[in-house]
């Protein structure tokens, strides 16, 4: 194992006060594990909190700031935060206008988050969901815990975010993070199995050669094994899973995302091959992001989002946003 | 009867078996999940030993209230919650009494199990903790020995199942032919029981 940590126990304490110290901006509560834009509670804004596993970053604590989440509570390596952590980051943001969760379709995310909002109602802090569930490689989800929530999560994060910036109420800003989710799809492929710091090996055995069509973001094995193939071949593969669950009728956005060890030269010449069968299909792409932005540890592979926007969408999209990973328009 | 301290030391029984299963059920939690179980519960079972040398509930309820309270705050994920709620409810399902039978025991920690179900959306067959956890409370009708072996076989029962429920379940039939860790664990639990009691 080579790995740049200290004792697996320690790891995501560690990240966080590295994080404190690049980032006088955020207030990051290490021992309670809960980070907050400083400025927060922002008088009359609603406040936007999400979490989940560490192993993904930047999500989602390096989204927190203007125009983005309020505050992000990171959970163990690849395990969703407990209770006690959201009820503190809510109460941390709350200005009396009410929190959003955003919440990824895992079953301990959304218990986790589910426990937190029942406690928060009894101190009369508002509290509304949005649960992001946008990845098509799960079929069949009456036998499934349903589509898990990847890529869109991004989206959902920096619309709804620019929505509530601009002072938009509780109810509104929910109804379009449930819009951002509803109009988004996602397909991800791994090119080797990540290592989690707690197991020191990787979490399947991928044997050079090969390649996981389907995978989600926590080193969980995909639906299906093939033979390598080429970034064009895949993103055939991969545009058409989601073209297939959900044909856009408008403009997209585009997420090009690495799912954390593929270099930016294999990923932006993946993203050529995504926007040719983009454009080979009729699909119009207004935007286009390309880079490490919902990873999966050391995981080789990518994975695409698309996200169909409108007019309003596709402003709040190109609203300001101030972040430690995403920064465009301050 | 079963008092207080015997509940304290099912908690230390489940604390030291976790340890000594914790890389067994990572393993198993690898193949079809995220290699998270047994670091999380080690975690759990580590604080639960912890708050209860120094709190010292007085009753089997205050021990189990206490200690799913502690699971809920310390584990996260999915087994946090569920784990958290079934000794919870069981906990406070046992109420004050200072000792209370084994059939009391069962029929308390069915309502654990039953608000564990609900809470999944799971039922028998999908491949989680319940595969091991109904038959254990059906069995501890008759003897913590018995509880002790239905589970086991509950859990090795969910080897040839597909999952439905959890993160196993995105995998589809390629979750067949592997021990569930939930099951598995829900099994360790039990066993401690038996071990404290039987």
């Amino acid at each position: 194992m080579r790995m740049l940590i200290n004792v697996p126990e320690t790891v995501v304490a560690d990240a966080l006060r590295g994080m404190a110290a690049a980032h006088p901006e955020l207030n990051v509560d290490v021992e309670n594990r809960v980070l907050v834009r400083r400025d927060a509670p922002v008088s009359g804004k609603v406040g936007l909190v999400s979490g989940g596993g560490s192993g993904h970053e930047p999500l989602h604590g390096s989204f927190v700031g203007r125009g983005m989440l309020d505050a992000a509570c990171p959970g163990e390596v690849f395990t969703s935060p407990v209770p006690d952590q959201m009820v503190r980051a809510a109460a941390a943001v709350d200005s009396g206008a009410g929190v959003l969760f955003v919440v990824k379709n895992y079953t301990g995310d959304v218990l986790n988050f589910d426990m937190a909002a029942e406690l928060l109602e009894e101190e009369d802090i508002r509290i509304a969901k949005v649960l992001v569930n946008d990845d098509v490689a799960v079929t069949d989800s009456l036998y499934t815990a349903g589509r898990r929530g990847t890529g869109a999560t991004l989206f959902v994060e920096k619309i709804a975010g620019a929505a509530a910036e601009e002072g938009t109420p509780l109810e509104r800003v929910a109804e379009i993070a449930k819009r951002v989710n509803d109009h988004s799809r996602s397909f991800g492929v791994a090119l080797s199995a990540c290592t989690t710091p707690a197991k020191g090996s990787p979490t399947f055995d991928l044997p050079s050669g090969q390649l996981e069509l389907g995978v989600g973001i926590h080193g969980e094995p995909g639906r299906e094994r093939r033979a390598m193939m080429t970034s064009r071949e895949i993103a055939d593969f991969s545009v058409d899973a989601i073209l297939d669950d959900r044909r856009p009728t408008g403009p997209v956005l585009v997420l090009v995302n690495g799912m954390g060890s593929t270099p930016l030269l294999e990923l932006y010449g993946f993203n050529a091959e995504v926007q040719r069968v983009l454009a080979q299909r009729g699909v119009v792409v207004a935007r286009t992001l390309v880079g490490n932005y919902v990873t999966s540890l050391d995981m080789a592979g990518c994975s695409v989002t698309l996200c169909q926007i409108d007019e309003e969408l596709l402003r709040l999209w190109d609203a300001p946003v101030k972040t430690a990973a995403l920064r465009w328009g301050c | 009867m079963l008092d207080a301290a015997l509940f304290r030391r099912w908690m230390y029984a489940m604390a030291a078996a976790v340890d000594r299963e914790a890389g067994r059920l990572t393993e198993l939690d690898s193949a079809i999940g995220d290699a998270d179980h047994g670091s999380n519960l080690q975690r759990g079972f580590a604080a639960v030993a912890a708050v209860l040398e120094k709190e010292e509930p007085a009753t089997p309820g205050g021990v189990l209230t206490l200690a799913g309270r502690q699971l809920i705050s310390t584990v996260g994920g999915a087994s946090g919650p569920l784990y958290g709620t079934l000794l919870r409810r069981t906990g406070k399902e046992l109420g004050d009494a200072a000792s209370v039978s084994r059939e009391e025991l069962a029929s308390a920690l069915g309502t654990g199990v039953g608000a564990v179900a609900q809470l999944g959306g799971a039922q028998a067959g999908d491949k989680t903790m319940l595969d091991a956890l109904l038959p254990a409370v059906e069995a501890l009708g008759s003897s913590f020995g018995a509880a002790r072996d239905a589970a086991d076989a509950g859990a090795l029962a969910t080897v040839p199942l597909q999952a439905r429920k959890g993160r196993a379940s995105y995998l589809g039939e390629r979750s067949v032919g592997h021990q569930d860790p939930g099951a598995t664990s829900a099994a360790l639990l039990v066993g401690a029981l038996a071990e404290v009691a039987g």
